[in-house]
């Protein structure tokens, strides 16, 4: 435990919509400097939890604490943060350096002292020449950047995305990412972001929140997200998964996939003849020559060919298990190798840590 | 449910989180907030519910001011002479409302569906009646229909228009800009990919029409339908005018009150009044809550095709339509300007000296009532649209209904309820009885729900973010009211301003109870001379009237042309750098 109290602290935060439950019972942490992003599908809670810590809405239950002060009676303006909205929100009518001086031109400020915060600003989004522009001649990246800088300009010690980036085209979006993410760092304020984009949560957060009908389901870093989902719905969220019924032996570590018994580490034991689901994702199937060599593996037949540009997406159908079928995603170079194409045979490999068992739920 | 005052933080399933959310500080904007939203509210129920209210109390009193519960309506649903005025409105208002709407339909597509020449002409010249009082169109048709009409003297044909006949005609005038308004905009708002697929389907004309793009305006001619109608019903003007011995429900409430000094059974066939108004009302918002948006973002505007028969055929409807209004008006201009119409035309300007109503005094009063409504009317719609909108509160709703009612209050029966209300011996509201304020605050009543939801849509429009920003920068919402929605809203706000000065300048029905000596106005006067057989000088103020109008109308539209270049720096890149 740190000496410091966390930037923000939610304690059992619920909160209600007439009788439907966006948040229940959500209680976490950020620490001062940290980046950290609420990722989930649309509906899962993760904006209106923003807008709880924002104070923009009011929680049924539970406590938001900023540096260990409970703020989770202020109003918005007494709790200092800036936020980026994923419209952006920014003024029509005023210029750019208008718009970064709003927050900070009604405080005790001299004309002087405000200019000169919004230079550097300008300075530091790279947007100088476009001082004296209208939102709407900007394009979307820099109406983003300036959206930026007007939540930055009175130094707030927590900063707030609200999907920032989902309104922009891809690439914009991928030199954003980085863009942001330097800031963040050398700044070092702390940062929340909320984004559905798993790839973009993955790519910029320090710890990732990852939420679903109004509950955390995990938080870790990105690798451990990624490597060691602790529910279904991580694993199918975050990344490509395949899912594979499959059923407990009676040997410990050992499940079967339709008449091929195949071994994998589960975390806790199962008892024989329990109905399980084995997760894989798509890269880590091995293919070729190397798949014969591990402890696990099947013969399937290509059932289609998907080029994707950097690897090639493979739809197998298990012949050991009708119905069954994976996707593998095998790199370009490989893929020549193999000289496989539709309704050919192939042999597939799986390591056991790549695996992951989840039971099947009833549903 | 039980309500937990504390937070159950050691049990917090889904059941029991509370109703309410934490309990927060009172900060000075929020208390500013309320007060807004409690202003409006007061102002609302002062000027409408009250009044109504007091009204409505009127219809069950005898008029020594005894109870005497439904008696009146008993009385008026058995007097054949005053009952028949009910169907007599109700046929008028029905029959007014299929011809205005049919030939407006067609007009309006002329306008936007071909390639005819002159569509900017015809556009303009449809709009010509909303510069007049419903009554001068009537004076109009008398004028060359009368018995002592241009038309009759010059055939010998009396087509005998004082009447039902006279009522439905003038009424087509009156409504037509109306009913033209609404059809364009629906007509204009079509996607053109639906008409490359008809085509593509091999779908012949009279097909598409009938699949695409009569169901593309339905809920335009809906709307069109119930607008008119409700013009009509609560018309004042143009019945009194020419309907003759034909009695409407609106000219029966000022027989009752001005005529007979019976106020009750002014309130009563009132409160009959309000029934059809308030039911095409109610009607019209539900059939308008189940349209769905059929332009979205990416819809194609239509491109109308060159197609000689039906621009050419379309061309001689809008020309004849156009000619008849615009003889209309010249009509009303030469019997303003001559000695004695028919019989004598030598020019002259003797009409134009007023001397039965005190010279200009009442164009005056006009222009300066239609002034002030104009300006408190905007401030009033623009800062109740914006409590509504803006200040989320469990007020919001029933705010909303109370600034969408006035519609639906005919302006006999709003003026009828302001007599009760600022005429009562020993009331604090009598100050404002016969005054110019009280015009205007009935002008901006009876006008205040077209104003206000056009400021509800410029509102909507904007970004819902913009308080939140400002909130996170500590930058207080009226602030930001100033620097960013009212600047954004400019157009609007110009626009709202300009409808309720027009409607000001012409409005009869809501003043011709209020107007006292020293306060006539001009709508008024032209009422007052024609009765008094002034006619000459009854034409004389309606042509100032129109004139007003006109030249206020063009006035806007420079100020709009302003305010849009201005407003194009920011909704258009590519504008010289400033630095």
């Amino acid at each position: 435990m740190s000496a410091a109290p966390p930037a923000v602290a939610l304690d059992g935060i619920a909160k209600k919509f007439g009788e439907y439950v966006a948040l229940r019972d959500v209680t976490l942490s950020v620490e001062a400097g940290e980046f950290v992003c609420f990722l989930g599908p649309s509906g899962c809670g993760k904006t209106t939890l923003l807008r709880i810590i924002a104070g923009l809405e009011r929680q049924n239950l539970g406590v938001v604490r900023m540096a260990g002060r409970d703020v989770s009676a202020l109003p918005p303006k007494q709790r200092n943060y800036g936020i980026v909205f994923q419209s952006y929100a920014l003024f029509p009518n005023l210029s750019v350096a208008r718009n970064i001086a709003y927050g900070i031109e009604a405080r005790k400020m001299s004309k002087a002292d405000v200019d000169r915060r919004v230079n550097e600003l300008l300075g530091l989004m790279g947007l100088p020449r476009h001082k004296h522009k209208y939102p709407a001649q900007l394009s979307g990246g820099e109406q983003q950047r300036v959206a930026l800088a007007r939540a930055l300009a009175p130094s707030p010690s927590l900063l707030l995305l609200d999907e920032p980036l989902s309104a922009l085209d891809a690439r914009v979006r991928q030199s954003l990412r980085r863009e942001i993410r330097d800031l963040q760092r050398r700044l070092g304020v702390t940062t929340i972001m909320v984004t559905h984009d798993q790839e973009e949560a993955l790519a910029m957060a320090d710890r990732i929140v990852v939420m679903n009908h109004g509950v955390v389901e995990q938080v870790g870093t990105p690798v451990e997200v990624y490597t060691r989902p602790l529910s279904r719905f991580v694993a199918r969220f975050v990344g490509q998964m395949n899912f594979i019924a499959a059923t407990a032996c009676t040997e410990a570590a050992q499940v079967k996939i339709g008449d091929t018994v195949i071994t994998c580490p589960a975390r806790e034991p199962l008892a024989p003849g329990t109905a399980v689901t084995i997760a894989v994702r798509p890269e880590e199937i091995i293919v070729g020559t190397g798949a014969l060599a591990g402890v696990n593996h099947f013969k399937t037949r290509v059932q289609s060919v998907q080029f994707l540009g950097p690897f090639t997406r493979l739809l197998l159908s298990l012949t050991g298990a009708p119905g069954t079928t994976l996707e593998c995603d095998v790199a370009a170079g490989a893929f020549a190798a193999l000289e496989a194409g539709e309704g050919d045979d192939l042999t597939l490999g799986l390591k056991p840590e790549a695996l992951r068992v989840f039971p099947t739920d009833a549903s | 449910m039980i309500r937990l005052r504390h937070p159950a933080v050691a049990d917090s399933g889904a059941d029991v989180i509370p109703d309410r959310t934490v309990g927060h500080q009172m900060g000075r904007e929020d208390v500013a907030r309320y007060g807004l939203v409690a202003i409006v509210g007061f102002v609302l129920c002062l000027f409408i519910l009250y009044p109504v209210g007091q009204l409505a109390w009127r219809s069950l009193l005898a008029n020594d001011g005894s109870f005497v519960g439904l008696a009146n309506y008993a009385k008026y649903f058995r007097t054949p002479a005053i009952a028949s005025s009910i169907t007599n409105s109700l046929c008028v208002s029905a029959v007014s409302m299929v011809i205005t709407v049919t030939l407006a339909f067609v007009y309006a597509y002329g306008l936007t569906r071909t390639l005819m020449p002159w569509r900017g002409l015809f556009r303009v010249i449809a709009m010509l009646p909303l510069f007049a009082p419903s009554l001068v169109q009537a004076l109009a048709f008398i004028y060359v229909f009368g018995n002592n009409g241009i038309f009759t003297r010059l055939t010998d044909v009396n087509v005998h228009i004082h009447g039902a006949k006279g009522i439905v005609l003038a009424e087509i005038f009156y409504c037509f800009p109306h009913a033209l308004l609404i059809l364009v905009a629906a007509l204009s708002a079509t996607d053109a990919r639906l008409y490359d697929a008809a085509r593509t389907l091999g779908a012949s004309p009279i097909k598409t029409f009938l699949t695409v793009t009569l169901p593309g305006v339905k809920f335009g001619l809906v709307s069109a339908c119930f607008v008119v109608f409700t013009l009509v019903i609560t018309d004042f003007g143009a019945p009194k005018a020419i309907g003759g011995k034909f009695s409407v429900m609106a000219t029966e409430i000022y027989n009752q009150v001005s005529g007979q000094q019976n106020f009750t059974m002014g309130a009563t066939v009132s409160v009959v009044l309000l029934i059809p108004a308030v039911v095409a009302f109610l009607v019209d918002r539900v059939i308008q809550r189940r349209q769905y948006a059929l332009v979205t973002s990416s819809s194609k505007p239509l491109e109308p095709r060159q197609r000689p028969l039906a621009d050419r055929g379309l061309f001689l409807y809008c020309a004849a339509i156009a000619g008849v209004i615009t003889a209309m008006y010249v009509a009303i201009l030469v019997y303003s300007l001559v000695i004695r119409w028919p019989y004598n035309f030598t020019p002259t300007l003797k009409h134009y000296r007023f001397d039965t109503v005190g010279g200009y005094a009442p164009i005056w009063n006009s222009v300066y009532v239609a002034a002030w409504t104009a300006l408190a009317g905007t401030v009033a719609t623009f800062v109740g649209a914006y409590a509504v909108e803006k200040c989320r509160t469990a007020l919001s709703g029933p705010l909303y209904l109370l600034s969408v009612l006035p519609v639906s209050i005919p302006g006999m029966v709003l003026g009828l309820a302001y007599i009760f209300t600022f005429n009562a011996p020993g009331s604090m509201l009598n100050r404002l009885y016969a005054t110019l304020a009280i015009l205007v605050i009935s002008n901006v009543i009876h006008y205040f729900t077209v104003g206000f939801l056009t400021a509800t849509t410029a509102l909507k429009q904007m970004d819902g973010e913009f308080e939140n920003v400002s909130a996170s920068l500590g930058v207080p919402f009226y602030r930001t009211f100033w620097r960013v929605t009212v600047p954004i809203a400019l157009p609007a706000i110009i626009a709202i301003s300009m409808y309720f000065f027009l409607n000001a300048m012409v409005t009869l029905s809501a003043v011709v109870f209020l107007v006292a000596p020293g306060t006539e106005l001009a709508a008024v006067a032209v009422l007052l001379m024609d009765d008094a057989g002034d006619t000459a000088q009854a034409a004389a103020m309606s042509v100032l009237i129109i004139a007003v109008g006109l030249t206020v109308r063009f006035g806007y539209w420079v100020l709009m042309r302003g305010v849009n270049r201005r407003a194009q720096a920011w909704l258009v890149a590519g504008v010289s750098e400033r630095v």
